[in-house]
């Protein structure tokens, strides 16, 4: 019997190849175990749909985003402390409208290659951003600087090995600041098929900002553009977080009736049949990358004196499951 | 001294632990050589009276050997302790070394204002601030390069975004731009470029010029209103108005002909693009949408 069981373990046999041999046939048979599984499922709902009944509710497949970590910071819908904090934080008086956000954009003091590129892409993208050479100023300084000049924030890009490869958002006066990890740049000229953005103001979309972190980093976000979209020219920014990374997008859409194959493709309305859809179609324009935030300091920029909110750890790499943003 | 010159010859040709051989010459480790260079007249191993300066946290000292104390190691080194003064610094070691070898003492002299020079220096990078290079481990770029892949797939941008649009414009965030009803407008569309296209057939018996041009800017404006064309036209007015095309000089018009050239390239690559090109005012473009007529209608 034991005897039995233990020809089941490969991993308690020594001979390596009896062990592998054993591990195949187990695999071998775990995957038509599987097959058929899914044959009968699939003859169930056959079965089901030419009967006419309901087929058996389909199982939901697992996804990391499903079995995510339980975080006791997810923001819910109901919570007050939240809008209470939303009104009191650095953000609220440009997002109230009150101030016209006003972005200032530099560099590291070495800007190379994409760089420039990359900067005349985000001024394209950010109504009312100046760009301003670095030189060798402080960035403490700088901030002095950005202050009395009446900017709202300050966005340095910095490169590495000819690439920008990290984004430093401070918001102003006093307001937090993020610094993030840049990848996957994507210029507009490197777009197939791209568009040309216009003037108008853009919309935001941010998307699957769960936690207060996330909620902070993506008021950050909206503080860099105006509130008050122009609809009419249908631009859309987005910043859509998944997995801690944040995807940025920039759109020009439109929208369009779709109708289904029955109906007339003149649109007589007396031949449609099926419904109209609504679709929407996107072009994209501007720049694509990702960002990942590696810290959040409360306070302008002060690497020595300052208080941070959140730092990235390897450690906090250990769990697959486990987000922050 | 003849205990030096034994040494030397032994250290020199046989192996020295200090000893560092470069491509740009031989030079000596020591911490207690006074100029760095392996020589016989630098070595601190074989000469029995030396000196050297030497730094501690900022501060100099004078540090001599003399022969007297040669049997001692645990106190061959005499250590003075020099004033941050250099001046004052330098009339020290001149009364230290007062009957000392010329040589030495000048050599002793120049590593002290190198010292001083290179702590001056030093003092005030560290005012500046210098950026600070962190390295993150290989094994971590990869990682997190992989799961940026997957979250890049699981996230399917185009479609979330397209989503949330579609949401907004339910929920009516939009207002009033987008429900115009349709169909009684693409009617009435399809009636005003009936009335264009017999206009410019009129008009082409005429050979008027200047009439024809402005026929043309009429059933310009009218594209204007819509977003998008998506017109339903007979060939048989695209043919006129190709043909027309052709026959005009003026300048006005061979901007615009311009416009409807590049177009019909941006046709042949992607009709979507073709689309987009349509929110430019006043581009032509609108009334030649033959192939995207038959797909899409206007509008919401």
């Amino acid at each position: 019997m034991t005897k039995a069981k233990e020809a089941l373990l490969p991993s308690t046999i020594k001979n390596k190849e009896k062990r592998s041999a054993v591990h195949a046939k187990l695999k071998h048979q775990k995957k038509i175990e599987k097959k058929k599984k899914a044959n009968a499922r699939e003859a169930a709902e056959k079965r089901a749909l030419e009967l006419g009944e309901e087929p058996a509710p389909k199982n939901i497949p697992r996804t990391i985003e499903n079995t995510r970590e339980f975080d006791e910071t997810i923001c819910r819908p109901d919570d007050d402390e939240l809008f209470a904090g939303n009104d009191a934080d650095e953000f609220s008086s440009i997002l109230k409208q009150e101030h016209i956000p006003k972005v200032l954009i530099t560099t590291s003091r070495f800007n190379s290659t994409r760089g420039p590129a990359f900067i005349s892409d985000l001024q394209s993208v950010i109504p009312n951003a100046h760009y301003y050479k670095r030189g060798t100023y402080d960035l403490k300084k700088i901030v002095e600087y950005a202050k009395k000049k009446d900017f709202t924030s300050v966005i340095v890009v910095h490169t590495n090995r000819r690439e920008p490869d990290a984004l430093l958002i401070i918001a102003l006066p006093d307001g937090p600041t993020a610094h993030f990890k840049l990848s996957k740049l994507v210029l507009r000229k490197d777009l197939k098929n791209h568009g040309n953005p216009t003037s108008h103001q853009p919309e935001l979309v941010l998307t699957n900002f769960t936690t207060r972190l996330g909620h902070r980093i993506g008021r950050l976000m909206q503080s860099l553009f105006p509130q008050d979209p122009n609809f009419r020219g249908r631009r859309v920014v987005t910043f859509h977080n998944q997995r801690d990374f944040i995807f940025f997008r920039h759109h020009r859409y439109i929208f369009e009736t779709k109708e289904s194959k029955q109906a007339d493709s003149k649109g007589k309305v007396s031949e449609k049949k099926a419904q109209e859809k609504v679709i929407v179609r996107l072009q994209e324009c501007g720049p694509r990358f990702t960002l990942k935030l590696t810290s959040l300091q409360n306070g302008t920029f002060d690497t020595r004196g300052g208080e941070y909110e959140w730092v990235h750890k390897p450690e906090m790499d250990t769990s697959r499951r486990r987000f922050f943003l | 001294m003849q205990h030096d010159e034994v040494i030397w010859q032994v250290i020199r040709h046989n192996h020295c632990s200090f000893m560092a051989k470069i491509e740009t010459g031989i030079f000596c480790r020591n911490p207690y050589n006074v100029t760095g260079i392996c020589n016989r007249s630098s070595c601190p191993l074989a000469n029995s009276r030396y000196a050297t300066i030497r730094d501690h946290d900022g501060v100099f000292y004078l540090y001599m050997k003399t022969i007297e104390r040669a049997h001692m190691p645990n106190k061959l080194w005499e250590r003075v302790k020099l004033p941050r003064n250099y001046a004052k610094a330098l009339e020290i070691i001149d009364k230290h070394m007062l009957y000392w070898p010329k040589l030495l003492v000048h050599k002793t002299k120049q590593r002290l204002t190198k010292m001083t020079q290179m702590r001056i220096r030093m003092r005030k990078l560290a005012l500046k601030t210098r950026e600070k290079i962190m390295t993150v481990p290989t094994k971590e770029k990869k990682r997190e390069a992989r799961r940026e892949e997957k979250a890049e797939k699981a996230a399917v941008l185009e479609k979330s975004i397209e989503k949330e649009l579609v949401e907004r414009l339910k929920k009516g965030v939009y207002g009033d731009i987008y429900n115009y009803p349709i169909d009684e407008y693409n009617k009435i569309l399809d009636q005003e470029v009936g009335k264009g296209a017999l206009e410019e057939e009129y008009e082409e018996e005429e050979e008027a010029e200047i009439e024809y041009v402005e026929g043309y800017e009429e059933l310009e404006e009218e594209d204007d209103m819509e977003d998008f064309g998506g017109l339903d036209m007979g060939d048989d007015s695209d043919v006129d108005e190709d043909e027309d095309e052709d026959d005009e000089v003026s300048v006005a018009f061979e901007r615009k002909r311009g416009k409807k050239e590049t177009a019909r390239r941006l046709q042949g690559k992607d009709e979507r693009e073709g689309a987009k090109s349509k929110k430019k005012p006043k581009v032509l473009v609108e009334v030649e949408r033959e192939d995207t007529s038959g797909r899409q209608r206007a509008v919401m």
